[in-house]
């Protein structure tokens, strides 16, 4: 029988436009990043110019209300907006694939009852879970952050990998390793996660996005990282006050926040659309 | 001595509906037989207990005069090395990631079978009509026919002696599907096999003997011939009936 | 006799490639076809073709014309007429044809509401539910008022594939195209199914396209048939003829492996 998958014709040049375009914006953040751990225009602590001053040939995004150049500081939220993304996306996939699998494998009892954590846990909001690490870690820094969003993360990817797995567990070629005489861990490592990965992995990108969005709220908040090393959220919250005499200070980390998102959400359709091909004749 | 004995096996979900009512069935060594039901029969029930996945409500099954006891490792270790099966979609069962080596050789690696597995998974393909030099492709490189064939290749390959088949050919095209009955005939010569359908026509080429199951009781069995000339059950004679046939 | 349905060098393509090639296809009124094939010939997509229906994916070539109209490039606002009154299909999977949130009576109720309007008699109230009845008794459906209130979930595979049949009917078409409408039932149902396919084309004169891989199931039931594989029509002719000697090697393979089937059954009862 022909069906519709099969006749669909493949995207071919758009998908791999998308997929060039978002590796560039986003490699371009890393390099940025990479590039701050060694040299920046500027001392970042330091002062270097007149408070406030508009976008200029010496400091191309202007100053801040203490003199220091504006467009170091910017440079520097890639680096943090990275390992934001970075961080909370690891902890997240961590926690979430492993309870998204004990749920797909579990009893119907156990399933239902991680399944209605899970839900409770994706209707709290991130910031109310940043709020309790930063209580429990007395602290609010960097570090609360990435836990706090890997920790909401986590409900979500859970979810996700529980719903992929018990449709990767009614195909047949499960049963016949459970024939085979194959053990669970086995099945697990050698056709469960590599049959969700693909879709897993996409997905990843998008919470990458969600991520780095995640932290600049809860910097904006006071609940991210402290200056100097200051996330976009961070900037965007001291432009507040001065948003109408220096609208650069709020218009800059905004930019720099929304060119990483798009350059993630593009890679991770980039990346779809270079899967689904492929996906396998049938 | 009977190679697996079920003994008034029934089985239920619940106690209002039993998909198994007292089946009693004895397989000898070297039988081809066919088990034969509609849906709702309990025919792929019934082989999934004979396959130890799901375990009876009352009645035993015995293999080789043992219990089967799906909960003792020690059993099942040696049940699975003598026991295979092959599905009936040939896209469903072989994992997409994993290459032909991969999916031929699962059972050698899991029960720790000694040997060359590379050299048994060649034998194997070769025994089902495959090039043995295919051993790195994936199954989306293969036809329906080929993947079946592949399937095959993997309840073999560890040498079992019981052959259990779901409607092993029910997915296939008619054209391909005489060739894997004729593939699992001259299996059956060297292994006993069950083969479970609903299709009359390709139990009648296969199997010398046919178990008829209704509504989860077995109710005829016998020889083949015996039972396709002079059907005694009525729902057998109406499932004979049934059966389309070519214009004389 | 004037021609109800007529392809005529059908071509079928994706961006990638040819699923339907110089296709040619004729059925006068009252006539029944059958189209063989197995997966992948193109029988499937060669009926939706026929009716209008392909995805936008596929380009079509060629000429269809179906009750004297020609059916492709033409705008689905005009095919929607044609389908209800010239042609109507009747699919493989019952559940999937089937609205899961509607009752059976209402469903069935739908053609029956068009066709009347169009014919410029409106059914209502009383004399539709008697014609929804009638129906259903046409088709053989057992407590056809309990079955009427019930949902498809509700009633087995077989009774929804007859449901089905009843819209179909409900259409009044001069045309029926019948896809692999058996192969998901089992096979004591698929007897009592081309039995009532059988008697209802016979009494309304409709002309049948009966597609399906299984030969046998189409021995049974059409005049002549056409063999399809990989897009071409191989072999077409009267069905005793082809299934007695086939012309094509593929054709003598098909026919070859269904009797050797059936010859494992022994003789015919």
């Amino acid at each position: 029988m022909t069906t519709l998958d099969q006749i669909t014709p493949k995207r071919r040049g758009y998908g791999s436009l998308t997929l060039w375009a978002g590796l560039a914006l986003v490699g371009l953040h890393i390099a940025i990043g990479i590039l701050t751990l060694v040299w920046t225009p500027y001392d970042p602590t330091g002062m270097s110019g007149g408070r406030l001053e508009a976008p200029s040939w010496l400091h191309w995004a202007g100053t801040d209300r203490l003199g220091r150049d504006f467009l170091t500081q910017i440079m520097i939220g890639s680096r943090i907006a990275l390992i934001v993304g970075t961080g909370a996306v690891a902890i997240g996939v961590l926690i979430g694939v492993t309870l998204g699998i004990l749920a797909a494998f579990a009893s119907k009892l156990l399933d239902d009852a991680l399944a209605a954590t899970l839900d409770i846990l994706i209707a709290f909001p991130t910031l109310l879970i940043a709020m309790l690490v930063v209580a429990a870690s007395d602290t609010a820094n960097l570090g609360s952050a990435i836990v706090a969003i890997g920790i909401a993360l986590s409900a979500i990817v859970a979810r996700l990998t529980r719903i992929l797995a018990k449709r990767v567990l009614l195909m047949d070629y499960i049963t016949a390793a459970r024939t085979s005489g194959s053990s669970w861990p086995a099945i697990v490592f050698g056709h469960v996660l590599p049959n969700i990965w693909p879709t897993l992995s996409v997905n990843f990108a998008l919470q990458f996005g969600l991520a780095v969005i995640a932290e600049a709220s809860l910097s904006y908040l006071g609940l991210g990282a402290p200056p100097p090393n200051a996330s976009w959220g961070r900037l965007l919250q001291e432009a507040q006050g001065t948003v109408y005499t220096a609208p650069i200070g709020a218009i800059a980390p905004g930019i720099a926040l929304v060119s990483l998102v798009i350059g993630i959400n593009l890679l991770a359709d980039g990346l779809r659309d270079s899967i689904d091909p492929t996906r396998r004749a049938r | 001595m009977s190679l697996l004995k079920v003994q008034d096996v029934t089985f239920a979900y619940n106690a209002s509906k039993r998909v198994l009512d007292g089946v009693s069935l004895t397989i000898e060594p070297g039988d081809s037989i066919g088990l034969v039901g509609e849906s709702g029969s309990g025919k792929t029930t019934l082989l999934r207990l004979l396959l130890g996945l799901t375990r009876p409500s009352t009645g035993s099954i015995t293999f080789n005069d043992t219990p089967l006891d799906p909960r003792s490792p020690r059993f099942m270790r040696d049940y699975r090395r003598q026991v295979q099966v092959v599905f009936q979609d040939p896209y469903s069962s072989l994992d997409p990631r994993q290459n032909v080596l991969s999916i031929v050789s699962e059972t050698l690696r899991a029960l720790r079978i000694s040997g060359d597995h590379r050299q048994m998974v060649s034998d194997a393909l070769a025994s089902v009509g495959l090039e043995r030099n295919i051993l790195a492709r994936y199954p989306h490189e293969f036809s329906g026919g080929q993947r079946q064939r592949i399937a095959i290749a993997r309840a073999i390959v560890a040498g079992p002696s019981l052959l259990l088949a779901d409607e092993a050919v029910s997915a296939l095209d008619l054209s391909t599907r005489i060739r894997i009955v004729d593939l699992l005939k001259s299996l059956s010569e060297q292994m006993t096999l069950v083969f479970v359908s609903h299709d009359l026509g390709v139990v009648a080429a296969l199997c010398e003997k046919i178990v008829i199951l209704e509504k989860g009781r077995i109710v005829e069995a016998g020889a083949t011939a015996s039972i396709l000339a002079n059907p005694q059950h009525p729902y057998t004679q109406r499932l004979l009936n049934s059966v389309p046939r070519m214009p004389a | 006799m004037k021609t109800l349905l007529a392809i005529t060098g059908l071509t079928l393509k994706t961006a990638e490639t040819t699923l339907v090639e110089s296709l040619n296809l004729t059925i006068s009124p009252g006539e029944r076809l059958g189209l063989i094939g197995e997966s992948g010939s193109g029988k499937s997509l060669t009926a939706m073709a026929a009716t209008g229906l392909l995805p936008p994916s596929i380009k079509a070539t060629g000429s269809i014309t179906l009750a004297g109209q020609q059916v492709i490039g033409t705008p689905d606002s005009q095919l929607n007429n044609l389908r209800g009154t010239a042609v109507a299909v009747v699919f493989q999977e019952p559940l999937t044809a089937l609205d899961p949130l509607m009752r059976i009576g209402r469903q069935i109720a739908e053609p029956l509401q068009r066709r009347a309007a169009r014919d410029g008699s409106p059914l209502s109230g009383a004399a539709l539910d008697k014609a929804i009845l009638d129906l259903m008794a046409d088709v053989a459906l057992p407590d056809p008022q309990r079955i009427a209130r019930a949902y498809p979930h509700e009633i087995s595979g077989g009774q929804r594939q007859r449901v089905a049949i009843a819209m179909a009917l409900a259409c009044r078409p001069d045309l029926l195209i019948a896809d692999e409408p058996t192969t998901a039932l089992d096979v004591t149902t698929q007897a009592e199914i081309l039995r009532l396919l059988d008697s209802l084309v016979r009494q309304r004169n409709m002309a049948l396209l009966f597609i399906s891989h299984d030969l046998p199931v189409v021995a049974g039931l059409v005049d002549r048939v056409a063999v399809l594989r990989r897009g071409v029509i191989v072999e077409t002719g009267p069905v005793a003829e082809i299934f007695a000697r086939p012309q094509h090697d593929y054709t003598a393979t098909l026919v070859a492996a269904a009797h050797a089937f059936d010859a494992a059954l022994g003789a015919q009862p």
